[in-house]
């Protein structure tokens, strides 16, 4: 492949070595089935242990609240379909509810049993928790989209005010994909124990690049994914609080304590176990690292594009996030020449297929529609380096400039100025 | 000398994909572009259509794209689509009329939006998996070709291209017949040689047009009479836009013999039954007129002239009545002249121009 500069880490990021290195015996040597008596089984099976001990000790979680899945997606879906599961799914005869007595009484169903069928979430969370939401709402839930300010923050005031008695999960993500502002997490999780509510995080972006204690900021759930620290595709985590009662989602074989069937990806539990440890390790020097690089980048570009904005909070927000926008240009165009000129970037909005439509993230930032189509999301990594920037930057000027140049909405508006 | 750069829409059919394939072969710098444009859908949605433009093309044409060797990107014209397209499509029908949706697509969406981005994308082209040939003529306009094969001809929903998007326009496949572009795909292992032929109206799969737009447009769609010319009531139609010029099936009349659907009035809601005669005329009325192999048209010329996308085209007339309006006066009468079609005219193999059938007298 021709040389590229890599600006998309929030997508993904380069599997490192060290956990390559780490996940090759379990392939061909130690290929043993972690519910085998025998030793490769065993084997199998204490290397996960390991890597959910490591998991569990960067959270301040224990060792049985950490439950491998098959990624951020499917902890998301877990998360929210298995609690309103447990509290009836919104039907009229509610179960008992998805506690047991230990510190949540107050949340079990008096007689006669309230009906928790609400759900408190963001307008600005990742497609798996709103498509999750949205197909919720169709089994009879009901959903309150909380607004975020300007700069993608939710209010916890706002919050609260959308509590109802029948309200059984806040569900707010830890920090966002496109814009990279980090909610205030802690504050959410005080206003939901407050009230006896269960508090999910999506901390997909954040795990691995902030310090997260599920204690101190109150989660009772909690998603990751491995490919988004350096560690493989196809494998990440839910966090569940010990006592909650939710049930399985994944139906079958009584592997992760019977709550997530399926045989143990153990390569990838492996590989996600050495990527976080390396993360935790690494975190404070990488975030000095990259925040000083991508103070750089957005005070370059800010300065040298004409026309230019900064999306999401200028402080609060992931070490290696920048988002622009740049009037009068179309962020797929935008895309695409950079992508020929070998710079990944993308517009943290791609659907499937690739195609751009205006970002959901930006339009609740109170973007209007023409900016949040032309956003170009940049997120960097510890190898980033700054020559790479300067290029990228070059490159994005001369871009955008010819982009402009063809533009005429931009002639009209020279034209006024 | 650097490589003259040109954009494909690729719908990971057939056509566009040999179109990539023998630019790349005559030595351009070829870029594959998938063209998103119907609005989004669910998944299911999106694997029952499987058609020409749907997430199964971007995925056809990114396999063929990487078989050949070139890049291959995906670009939204769902906005543009919406407007220009579906939107015209509902309130012709809404208007009483019969339109041909390809025909904006082509002028707007295919052209207009494709062209303006790819020139912004550096190229000096775009190209398409058209069976037609743009030529440049020797008073310097270009204009669109037959293809070479006589039974794929695709002229007729070019007719409205300017000579702007036609001077950055080709179209390969053109030059061959549809068996041989076949061959060539299966000749390549292309992985969608066999793909049948799209085919309708590509954003109603289900050719339930009434049902589409009734959903779409936010419009109750009343039920009216059925009337002969002299006003005397037939019966009750589902409203006037289940119905199109010379349509005989669906009609639900009980007459004892075939009858026919000759008008319809949107001001009244009425649809206008007649007798087989009663559908043909021998002139019509179009506006929205463009030309292609001719500057303007000054005297009346002679041309075929072609009503509809499958009409094999009649003998005619056609001079300029007003500034925008041109008549057609047709050697013998032809059948069903249907407003909000496109009349193309041509002089051999090319198209001299078009316009929208106003009505179908004078």
């Amino acid at each position: 492949m021709d040389k590229f500069i890599y600006l998309d880490n929030a997508a993904t990021t380069r599997t490192s070595p060290a956990v390559v290195e780490a996940m090759l015996p379990y392939f061909s040597e130690y290929y043993g089935n972690a519910s085998g008596i025998y030793s490769i089984g065993v084997k199998s099976k204490e290397a996960i242990s390991e890597s959910r001990e490591i998991i569990a000790s960067t959270l301040g979680a224990r060792p049985e609240e950490i439950y491998f899945t098959g990624g951020g997606s499917e902890s998301d879906n877990w998360a929210l379909k298995a609690t309103a599961e447990a509290f009836g799914m919104g039907m009229r005869e509610p179960k008992t509810g998805g506690l047991r007595k230990s510190g949540y009484e107050k949340l079990l169903p008096e007689d006669p049993a309230p009906v928790r069928n609400h759900i408190i979430t963001t307008k600005i969370e990742h497609h798996a928790i709103l498509h999750t939401c949205e197909y919720l709402q169709k089994q009879g839930i009901e959903v309150t989209y909380l607004n975020v300010d300007e700069n993608g923050l939710v209010r916890p005031e706002e919050l609260e005010r959308a509590i109802r008695p029948e309200t059984f999960l806040i569900s707010v993500m830890f920090a966002n994909n496109e814009v990279g502002t980090i909610q205030p997490i802690r504050e959410i999780g005080e206003i939901a124990k407050k009230h006896g509510i269960l508090f999910h995080t999506d901390a997909v972006q954040a795990y691995g690049h902030l310090p997260i204690n599920v204690e101190e900021l109150h989660i009772d759930m909690l998603s990751a994914s491995a490919h988004k620290l350096n560690g493989p595709k196809g494998v990440g985590f839910l966090y569940i609080r010990r006592n909650l009662r939710i049930s399985s989602f994944i139906h079958g074989g009584a592997q992760e304590r019977k709550r997530r069937a399926g045989t143990e990806n153990v390569p990838g539990i492996v590989g996600f176990g050495q990527a976080a440890k390396d993360a935790f390790e690494t975190m404070e020097q990488r975030n000095a690292y990259e925040t000083e690089l991508r103070d750089y980048l957005i005070a370059r570009i800010l300065k040298e594009i004409p026309y230019s904005r900064l999306n999401g909070h200028r402080t609060k927000r992931l070490s290696n996030n920048a988002n622009f926008s740049f009037q009068f240009v179309e962020g797929e165009t935008l895309l695409i020449m950079l992508d020929m000129e070998g710079i990944c970037g993308s517009s943290g909005s791609a659907c499937t297929s690739g195609s751009l439509d205006p970002s959901h993230v930006l339009l609740s930032l109170g973007l209007p529609e023409d900016l949040a189509h032309g956003s170009l999301r940049l997120t960097l990594s510890a190898e980033t380096t700054r020559e790479e920037i300067d290029m990228a930057v070059e490159t994005i000027k001369k871009i955008v400039e010819r982009l402009r140049s063809m533009s005429p909405q931009y002639e009209d508006f020279c034209r006024r100025m | 000398m650097d490589k003259k750069k040109v954009v494909v829409g690729m719908s990971g059919g057939v056509d566009s994909s040999v179109a990539a394939y023998l630019l790349k072969e005559a030595g351009y710098d070829v870029i594959g572009v998938t063209m998103e444009i119907w609005p989004e859908e669910s998944g299911e949605d999106m694997s029952l259509h499987g058609g020409c433009c749907g997430l199964s093309a971007s995925q056809d044409a990114a396999r063929v794209a990487q078989k050949l060797g070139i890049p291959h990107y995906v670009m939204n014209f769902r906005e543009e689509f919406r407007e220009n397209v579906i939107d015209y499509f509902m309130e012709e029908y809404l208007a009483g009329r019969t339109p041909n949706p390809c025909i904006a697509c082509n002028r707007y969406v295919k052209w207009e939006s494709l062209l303006k981005r790819s020139l912004m994308l550096g190229a000096d082209y775009i190209a398409t998996g058209h069976y037609a040939r743009v030529e440049q003529l020797p008073n310097g306009r270009y204009a669109i070709r037959r293809s070479v094969t006589a039974t794929k001809d695709q002229t007729y929903a070019l007719y409205n291209l300017t000579q702007e998007q036609l001077s950055h326009t080709l179209m390969p496949v053109g030059e061959y017949e549809k068996p041989e572009i076949r061959a060539i795909a299966e000749q390549l292992n292309l992985p969608v040689a066999h793909k049948p032929d799209s085919q309708e109206i590509c954003f109603v799969p289900d050719q339930d047009y009434a049902g589409f737009i009734e959903k779409n447009s936010g419009r109750i769609i009343r039920p009216g009479n059925f009337v002969t010319v002299d006003g005397t009531i037939l019966g009750q139609h589902k409203g006037i836009t289940h119905y199109t010029i010379g349509q005989r099936k669906g009609l639900n009349l009980a007459m004892g013999h075939p009858v026919f659907v000759t008008e319809i009035r949107p001001e009244t809601n009425e649809v206008v039954i007649g007798e087989a005669e009663d559908v043909f005329t021998d002139r019509l009325v179009c506006d929205h007129l463009n030309f292609m192999s001719i500057p303007d048209l000054q005297d009346t010329l002679r041309v075929i002239a072609k009503i509809r996308y499958n009409h094999a085209g009649a003998p005619a007339r056609v001079s300029r009545i007003s500034e925008d309006r041109a008549e057609v006066v047709f050697d013998e009468p032809v059948r069903a002249v249907t407003p909000g079609q496109a009349v193309v005219f041509y002089d051999e193999d090319y198209v001299v121009g078009g316009g929208t059938i106003l009505r179908p007298f004078v």
